[in-house]
């Protein structure tokens, strides 16, 4: 791709889908917390986003387009970053003047990327299957009544094991946007007055984004 | 103070280099590291053997020549200088001191601790530069009016020496710092203007064909360069260019 043959071209394009993911991370949070305080509100919700036409077929694209851009970008540029130190030091102190959240955005981003694989396999693919493969779109099981996303959230909930991957993945998320939130502003040319204020929001959303996700999966995981 | 060092030496471009360990001893606190490093060289060629290259010119932190990274960081242990500027007594009695040269594949080692930084060159040659008539009816700079915000930081980024400490301690190698400071130094300025665009695209291309890395904002080009250049710098490079690409 010619307009990503500088290497400004594609920090600004990791910073773009970056900010994109971060708006989406807050509407799925949105809708998982709804699950906190009532089970139809969760169902409605769950419903309407499995359903409706304009976020199944022009949104839902284009998230999926935003992650695996963000993740295929961002292994590109790890390679080439480290093929741009051939010969490595036998002595680096990296920690003296940056942080680990920023050295490391590949480990963490592989941890989330895993987790995503998880989450396919959880939510994602059975999903689609029953949707698409199965032309199911009533959301409601067979044999039952009401709709079965606040049911199947709770099931997936119960595995201890499952919990506890959901818990590391987003810790690491939160690592990740610890660097990553004000680093896609200054990769767009963001570096000004405001900075301070972009900074310290980017840490409240890392810890708080992340902390939301936690406590809905640590909550159906005790009251179920 | 009586010291252990683990130094770079590599004979040429072409050898592989190895890290060869030294004593030195009966070493003043007061001396500069590149004075310590002469104590080492004059007893290496006392006994016969070959001294330790290494860059050095002016010895009092303006011209950009030194270049050592000492214990996993360029320029040493303290901050907002360059290695002639470091004094032992940033050092322990007993200390095991690394020194190892710029590592970057853009930066070729030439032999021992002294790198080849002409890509900063090239990078210059491509765009670091403004077009003035100096056939003797040269325009009177004062009198163009610059807010006096922008003068200050046009200085700012004008301090960086071209060391090459930002490539040094990223961890992608990225010379971002570097060229942010060139592209803003003249961007901030009216004189700088008519080259603006093809300033930004064309000493980017330079340095993406040199082989630096990508910049992931870690930050620590602007903690461990010796003239304080802004990430500012950077940001405001980036805008440059987008800007230029539109």
């Amino acid at each position: 791709m010619s307009v990503l043959s500088s290497s400004i071209a594609r920090k600004v394009a990791m910073a773009l889908s970056a900010l994109f993911l971060i708006i989406f991370l807050i509407i799925h949070l949105a809708v998982n917390l709804t699950s906190l305080f009532s089970a139809d509100a969760f169902n409605e919700a769950s419903h309407f986003m499995g359903t409706n036409p304009l976020i199944q077929f022009a949104m839902q694209p284009v998230l999926i387009f935003g992650v695996v851009f963000h993740f295929v970008m961002g292994f590109v540029l790890e390679l080439r970053n480290r093929g741009a130190r051939n010969v490595k030091y036998a002595k680096f102190n990296g920690a003296a003047s940056s942080t680990w959240a920023s050295r490391n955005m590949i480990i963490s981003g592989a941890v989330i990327l895993a987790f995503i694989v998880l989450h396919f396999i959880d939510f994602w693919i059975p999903e689609l299957n029953t949707k698409y493969v199965l032309g199911d779109m009533s959301g409601v099981l067979p044999g039952e009544e009401g709709y079965r996303y606040f049911e199947e959230l709770q099931h997936k909930f119960a595995n201890p094991l499952r919990v506890g991957a959901y818990v590391v993945a987003f810790v690491l998320l939160a690592i990740h946007l610890m660097h990553g939130f004000q680093s896609a502003f200054q990769s767009m040319g963001f570096n000004n007055k405001y900075t301070g204020f972009v900074k310290a929001f980017g840490k409240f959303y890392s810890i708080v984004i992340p902390l939301g996700f936690i406590i809905v999966a640590l909550c159906h995981h005790f009251n179920h | 103070m009586d010291l252990t060092l683990k130094i770079w030496r590599q004979k040429g471009p072409q050898d592989k280099g190895q890290m060869v360990e030294y004593k030195v001893t009966d070493i003043s606190e007061h001396m500069s590291f590149l004075e310590m490093m002469d104590v080492l060289n004059e007893g290496l060629v006392a006994k016969g053997e070959v001294p330790v290259a290494f860059d050095h010119d002016c010895r009092e932190g303006i011209c950009g020549m030194c270049s050592l990274h000492i214990n996993g960081e360029p320029h040493g242990p303290d901050r907002g200088i360059t290695t002639c500027q470091l004094h032992m007594r940033m050092f322990k009695d007993g200390d095991t001191i690394y020194i190892e040269p710029w590592r970057a594949k853009a930066f070729p080692v030439i032999k021992d601790l002294i790198v080849d930084r002409m890509a900063f060159e090239r990078i210059q040659q491509a765009g670091g530069y403004i077009s003035v008539n100096t056939s003797g009816n040269t325009q009177d700079a004062n009198a163009i009016p610059i807010s006096k915000h922008n003068a200050d930081l046009s200085m700012d980024a004008a301090a960086c020496i071209g060391c090459g400490a930002c490539v040094a301690s990223c961890k992608n190698s990225s010379a971002m710092l570097f060229v942010s400071a060139k592209v803003s130094q003249f961007a901030l300025l009216p004189q700088g203007q008519i080259e603006a665009a093809d300033r930004v695209r064309n000493m980017v291309k330079q340095m993406d064909e040199e082989g630096f890395g990508n910049c992931t904002n870690t930050g620590a080009c602007e903690v461990e360069c010796p003239k304080g250049i802004s990430l500012e710098n950077i940001a405001r490079m980036n805008r440059e260019y987008l800007k230029a690409s539109m």
